[in-house]
């Protein structure tokens, strides 16, 4: 509760430091109010980078076809959330960014998915290494029943990565605005928390070894509000260093923290993918705005 | 429907018909039968060992000799017709058996626990598992003339001083007989693990081999080590293999000495055996240490269960 104001703070605290900072500042600002500024959604904004850049994905499980033919460019630090009904093959395209459904026997995948500019399904690419670039989190807190130090560092710990474990811990639960509530338990197992607390844990682990891009397939679905609210907060906070990924079935989610939405509709087709303000006040689509205002899905 | 069809209909009892009372009744008996013969071995073993020793013999009216009770948990001889009832000595067997098969069972059991688990596809679990399950099924008086027969004379070439009846091949028997108790409660713990753990790990870009060993095989800690102590009871216990590979004479060997294991000895299930198949007369002090032998061994797999369950509880994971 306490955790969830001094949050805010943090956060407006480091908006007035980015403004004073940087008055010119154009769209970088990773203020993500759908009732904010233009400038806030940058789905458009040329001075963002392409991070992951999707061409002609196709998907199929078996012979079902879970995507068919995505393409899309999903800019850097920035919160890129995918909506859509159940099965419609949000969390798939998300589990394509970093070959997650490789591990599963019957699926397929067709097409380029780039990340900066290489394509991961090349086959000089290790998947193992392609997700140490690619954090993810995923829907139901899964912390590893270790203490919760272990956690955070087990991603450094199979990456060999050396550096003070110490700070990397304290950080990277500060980022997750979990170290407060943790900072005297650390060597307590992490299942001993609540789900919205290990939810947090997870992000810290998925965080610390300092990914570039963090996948969030409905990281709060299985939340109280509360805690939900804490992790909306935490998602805006990350996207001004992270590109974040963020798969959601809670419109109102991806309306409040993403800068750019993308419908996906059953069938595995994306219907419409732009700034989340055009897409909720204004989509191109009008199937989008019947799954929008809530007609079907 | 009038309200006195209603009432008829909701109030008619069910839960105290014949019926119910019956079939309750059978199924409380055959729990209870378990449980009586547990109690009625139990009573039976601590009876007649307590007519072995001479500080209980005599409350229970026993006449003739007797051995005493310090003797027989001390003693390192183990002769019957000396009149030497040093249990140590079949202990000592026993536990050299365990500590063998454990030394063989327990990483072969593992690590195909998790193939079996982690690393099998479909097809390899499809013809692994059976075969597993035919090892544990082979009778075994069969693995005791395998080790009598193949393992022993095998051994003779790597140890020319070997015995013929010896602890080395009797361990190893025990230990490949054990690997798929091991395996498949391993297996089981593992299979458990939840898959999110799994993905968890390989979305931080762990290996399938930092996915098995650093996830999945600590995870399922609390069920590998039950699978431990379960295979070890079954060791101690076990009883035709050793008796064809182990040999019949009794005598104490040390059981963290590796020269040992070329020595051959009377383990305690073995010597029980032996005493059935001599000529020993009901009543005498030979087929009292009879039940005295089956008291200890029926101890020590008591507390290796107890130990179990405890593992269990304390380190079970709620995941």
């Amino acid at each position: 509760m306490s955790q969830n104001s001094t949050n805010k703070q943090n956060r407006n605290e480091r908006a007035e430091r980015d403004e004073s900072a940087d008055p010119t500042a154009d769209g970088m600002d990773i203020q993500t109010d759908v009732s904010g500024s233009v400038a806030a959604s940058a789905g458009g904004s040329p001075t963002r980078e392409t991070v992951v850049s999707a061409k002609h994905i196709s998907v199929w499980y078996g012979d079902d076809q879970a995507l068919s033919d995505i393409t899309m460019d999903i800019p850097e630090r920035s919160v890129t959330a995918m909506v859509g009904p159940s099965g419609c093959g949000k969390s798939t395209f998300l589990r394509c960014i970093n070959r997650m459904n490789d591990l599963i026997d019957s699926a397929r995948v067709e097409g380029d998915l780039y990340l900066r500019g290489k394509n991961v399904y090349d086959d000089d690419v290790d998947p193992v290494a392609l997700r140490r670039r690619v954090g993810m989190v995923f829907q139901k807190p899964n912390p590893f029943p270790k203490s919760i130090y272990d956690n955070v560092t087990y991603g450094l710990k199979i990456q060999d990565k050396g550096g003070d474990y110490d700070e990397i811990v304290e950080e990277s639960l500060k980022r997750a605005a979990l170290w407060d509530e943790v900072k005297d338990q650390l060597g307590e197992s992490g299942l001993e928390l609540s789900g919205g607390q290990q939810q947090r844990l997870c992000i810290a682990r998925a965080i610390a070894p300092d990914p570039e891009v963090l996948l969030m397939d409905e990281p709060a679905s299985a939340l109280d509000p509360v805690a939900t609210s804490q992790i909306e907060d935490l998602i805006e906070e990350l996207a001004e260093d992270y590109t974040v990924v963020i798969v959601t079935h809670n419109m109102q989610q991806a309306a409040r923290i993403s800068d750019q939405t993308a419908v996906f509709l059953t069938g595995g087709e994306l219907v419409e993918f732009d700034d989340t303000q055009k897409i909720f006040e204004n989509p191109e689509s009008q199937r989008v705005e019947d799954y929008i205002t809530g007609k079907f899905g | 429907m009038s309200t006195d069809e209603l009432t008829t209909d909701i109030t008619t009892q069910t839960e105290n018909s014949p019926r119910e009372l019956l079939t309750r009744t059978f199924f409380f008996l055959c729990a209870a039968l378990s449980i009586v013969t547990t109690i009625s071995i139990v009573a039976l073993l601590v009876t007649e060992a307590a007519r072995f020793f001479s500080l209980t013999a005599p409350l229970l009216g026993v006449t003739g000799p007797t051995a005493s009770i310090v003797d027989f948990l001390t003693g390192t001889s183990w002769n019957i017709n000396g009149g030497e009832f040093g249990v140590l000595t079949l202990v000592s067997a026993t536990v050299m058996i365990t500590l063998g098969s454990a030394v063989i069972a327990i990483p072969l059991g593992v690590a195909t626990a998790i193939y079996l688990s982690e690393y099998a596809s479909e097809r390899a679990r499809s013809l692994l598992k059976p075969a597993l399950e035919i090892l544990a099924g082979v009778p075994t008086v069969v693995y005791g003339f395998f080790a009598l027969i193949y393992i022993t004379p095998a051994l003779s070439v790597v140890f020319p001083s070997i015995g013929t009846f010896n602890m080395l091949s009797a361990s190893i028997v025990v230990g490949i007989m054990i690997i798929p108790m091991v395996a498949s409660i391993s297996e089981d713990a593992m299979s458990a693990v939840p898959d999110e753990l799994r993905q968890a790990g390989y979305g931080m870009g762990a290996t399938k081999f930092d996915v098995a060993t650093g996830i999945v095989v600590p995870a399922a800690l609390s069920g590998i080590f039950s699978s431990f102590i379960l295979a070890l009871s079954r060791a101690i216990g076990e009883t035709m293999a050793v008796t064809i590979a182990a040999g019949s004479r009794a005598q104490f060997l040390n059981p963290v000495n590796p020269a040992s294991f070329l020595e051959g000895s009377l383990p305690m299930t073995a010597a029980m055996v032996q005493l059935l198949l001599g000529d020993i007369t009901g009543g005498g002090l030979a087929y009292r240490s009879l039940f005295a032998i089956g008291l200890v061994l029926f101890v020590i797999t008591l507390v290796m269960n107890v130990i179990s369950d405890f593992v269990a509880q304390r380190y079970r994971e709620e995941y």
